[in-house]
């Protein structure tokens, strides 16, 4: 990205033969009309409302050299991936090493029937046409230049289809690790997960880093649950000290269907994640955990939006963050209700903890009713360590340390308590623990 | 520091002109305090004189400015010590306010709190078990049931409630030193008894107590060794028992009379 380096135009060129699935005409134009737009408009600047608070021109200074120009990916070893792993819980596992699946890594023995997990890039090459539609019609609202990039160069990823009334009893983990490679790689993921109707499954999205070296993850995962059916996908991000993640997740939900994100953002230098959620049948709820963790100089930047399209659809947002040293954190939680969505019920509510003076925190709710029966509330708050509870925890015997511990974990709490997956609420916990112990 | 005969483990507080100030505003003028083990000290005064003060400087409260000739406690500097070095060392505050704690349940403060003391002791952590088991004996001893344990710590509880707890903590901790910061106001006549009890089973040649309260009635129960009148920051009378008595029957108005008493008026209220 830097001067030096190659723009996306110039990488574009040279390895638009090498990305996959180029046999097919309508892949073709859906990359070169992203890459065009992008050649238009470029990447987002602190002008753009959405992109205010989260200025990108630091990191467009360092050059990143798309992985997928590389002849093979680094090897990593076994005992690295198995650290990474939820201790016992014998999750089926896809591996994805800068950017691209690794079969010798994962382990996808045990899928229950009706539930496939596939690599993209395979499938580009091999059945591309089942993919046109998914990943045509859900172009987001608002693409901004690393949607775009993402769209053009998006050469593997995770393909999860849980059929129809299909049950996936354990989670399926698809761990997307940054190898820490001396070049500084940029990798352009998109995931797609589809749940038929009736069928019932947990996904997680991990993000790791081997070590703190640069690195560039662009992502974008779409996830369509059909009519009946319920997604619990956590994304969990503790990425290494040198990484930038820039994440879109786009939702689209059917009659009575539920969906339920858990996004913890701990990891990176930089992570900016642009959640939508479509409501678009009656009687679906969707629940968006979250819960960022930064220290140091780490940037988190969420931007969420739920809409109701229709009526009786029911969403509920928790969002809840922890600053400390010079982090900086950004929240915005955008509610829209359509004109026919009478009947909403849509709460949203986004508590920020404060560990030190020079953290900050810019939060943004938004409401945007066109509707007139509905039910919608919303509010933040910033806050800091209660001096008073302090000291009283001290005068217990327990040390400053583990006492700021202690009422942290607390905060932050009921958004790991809702973490179905105990495996995912022990690593959380101990997250928590491990960030603040630094 | 020690003396022969007495308890192993024993410390003696002793304080000399201690004063504390919050900014421009001088709270305690000089206090002289000195309490040996196995003694119980009762300090009286009216609002405003500095007792809860006096009970937060002892724990350790960082609000202050502090100066002493001596403020120590087994032989150890005080002002040298954090709050968390205080109470492994044996110093518990019993709060006038205790305060609410969301999402951390009162089982956890329990066990985080009495692991941190036995480590310092240099004894092993209790595993689950012996822990729950401990818990629940001193849970039956102040009329507390089991579910308290697991709700965050004084949360939508009554002031009984709140108060009882305190004492429950003090009954796990078993401290060397408790201060107890009117700890009876707000407290029925069964929670009075509760709290005497409990002050009772603790009670020991190696253990001592401050007992701050507006009211005698708390002092039938826990019966001091000495009584200590606290007005404007200092301290301007102390006796046995029965001075408690003359303040229930003449309230404190007549400290203001006696000669030498108190070396200015007193405070308001």
């Amino acid at each position: 990205m830097a001067a030096s380096a190659a723009t996306p135009l110039e990488e574009y060129r040279s390895l638009r033969g090498a990305l996959p699935g180029q046999g097919l005409a309508w892949l073709r134009d859906l990359r070169d009309g992203a890459l065009q737009r992008f050649s238009e408009r470029g990447y987002p600047t602190p002008r753009d409302e959405a992109w205010k608070y989260t200025n990108i021109a630091p990191l467009l200074k360092q050059s990143f050299v798309p992985a997928l120009s590389l002849e093979r990916s680094r090897e990593v070893a076994p005992a690295d991936i198995a650290a990474r792993l939820f201790a016992g819980a014998g999750m089926p596992l896809a591996v994805f090493v800068d950017g691209r699946f690794d079969a010798a890594l994962s382990d996808l023995s045990g899928l229950p029937r009706g539930i496939e997990v596939r690599s993209l890039r395979e499938m580009l090459e091999r059945d591309g046409a089942a993919l046109e539609t998914l990943l045509t019609s859900q172009a987001p609202r608002e693409p901004h230049g690393f949607i775009e990039l993402n769209t053009a160069f998006m050469s593997d990823g995770a393909y999860v289809r849980i059929g129809s009334e299909a049950v996936a009893e354990r989670p399926l983990h698809l761990l997307f690790v940054s190898s820490g490679a001396e070049q500084p790689l940029a990798s352009y993921l998109r995931n797609l997960i589809s749940v038929g109707q009736g069928g019932r499954a947990a996904v997680i999205e991990h993000y790791v880093s081997l070590g703190d070296a640069p690195s560039l993850c662009n992502v974008a995962t779409h996830c369509v649950i059909e009519r009946g059916a319920a997604l619990d996908h956590y994304k969990l991000n503790e990425e290494g000290a040198g990484a930038h993640h820039f994440a879109g997740l786009y939702v689209e939900q059917a009659r009575d269907s539920r969906y339920v994100s858990h996004n913890v953002a701990a990891g990176g230098r930089m992570i900016r994640n642009d959640l939508r959620c479509v409501l678009a049948g009656e009687g679906a709820e969707c629940d968006l955990n979250g819960l960022y963790l930064a220290g140091g100089r780490q940037h988190i930047d969420n931007q969420t939006s739920v809409e109701h399209r229709v009526p009786h659809c029911t969403s509920r947002e928790w969002y809840k963050g922890v600053l400390d040293g010079r982090a900086r954190g950004v929240f915005s939680g955008h509610v829209v209700v359509r004109q026919d969505a009478q009947k909403t019920d849509a709460q949203q509510m986004n508590n920020n903890l404060l560990l030190s003076d020079e953290a900050e925190i810019d939060t943004r709710p938004q409401l945007e009713i066109y509707a007139d029966d509905v039910k919608c509330s919303h509010g933040s708050t910033v806050g800091q360590l209660n001096p008073d509870i302090l000291f009283y925890l001290r005068a217990r015997g327990i040390d400053e340390a583990r006492a700021r511990r202690l009422l942290v974990t607390a905060f932050a709490q009921d958004v790991v308590a809702r973490m179905t997956a105990a495996p995912v609420r022990a690593w959380a916990e101990h997250l928590i623990m491990a960030r603040l112990a630094r | 520091m020690s003396v022969p005969g007495q308890a192993a483990g024993a410390k003696t507080l002793r304080i000399r002109n201690l004063r504390a100030a919050v900014g421009d505003k001088r709270i305690l003028n000089g206090i002289d305090l000195e309490i040996r083990p196995g003694e119980v000290h009762a300090i009286m005064g009216p609002n405003g004189s500095g007792k809860s003060t006096l009970a937060q400087v002892l724990a350790g409260r960082d609000l202050y400015g502090i100066t002493a000739d001596e403020f120590s406690y087994g032989g150890r500097d005080l002002l040298a010590m954090a709050p968390e070095e205080r109470a492994r060392e044996g110093i518990f505050l019993a709060f006038q306010y205790p305060v609410e704690i969301p999402g951390v349940s009162t089982v956890t403060l329990l066990k985080e709190s009495l692991n941190a003391v036995r480590r310092h002791r240099g004894e092993a952590e209790l595993d689950a078990m012996d822990f729950l088991t401990l818990v629940k004996r001193k849970l039956a001893l102040v009329d507390m049931r089991e579910e308290f344990l697991y709700r965050s710590v004084n949360e939508s509880f009554s002031g009984g409630e709140k108060k009882r707890n305190e004492i429950l903590q003090m009954a796990v901790l078993e401290p060397r030193l408790a201060i107890l910061d009117e700890t009876d106001s707000g407290l029925d006549i069964d929670a009075l008894k509760l709290l005497a009890d409990g002050v009772a089973k603790l009670r020991g040649p190696e253990r001592s107590f401050i007992v701050i309260t507006h009211y005698q009635r708390l002092l039938e129960y826990i019966v001091p060794d000495y009584v200590h009148i606290l007005a404007a920051g200092q301290i301007v009378k102390s006796g046995g028992r029965e001075l408690a008595l003359e303040i229930e029957h003449q309230g404190y108005a007549w400290l203001e009379r006696e000669p030498g008493a108190a070396g200015r008026p007193l405070a308001a209220g």
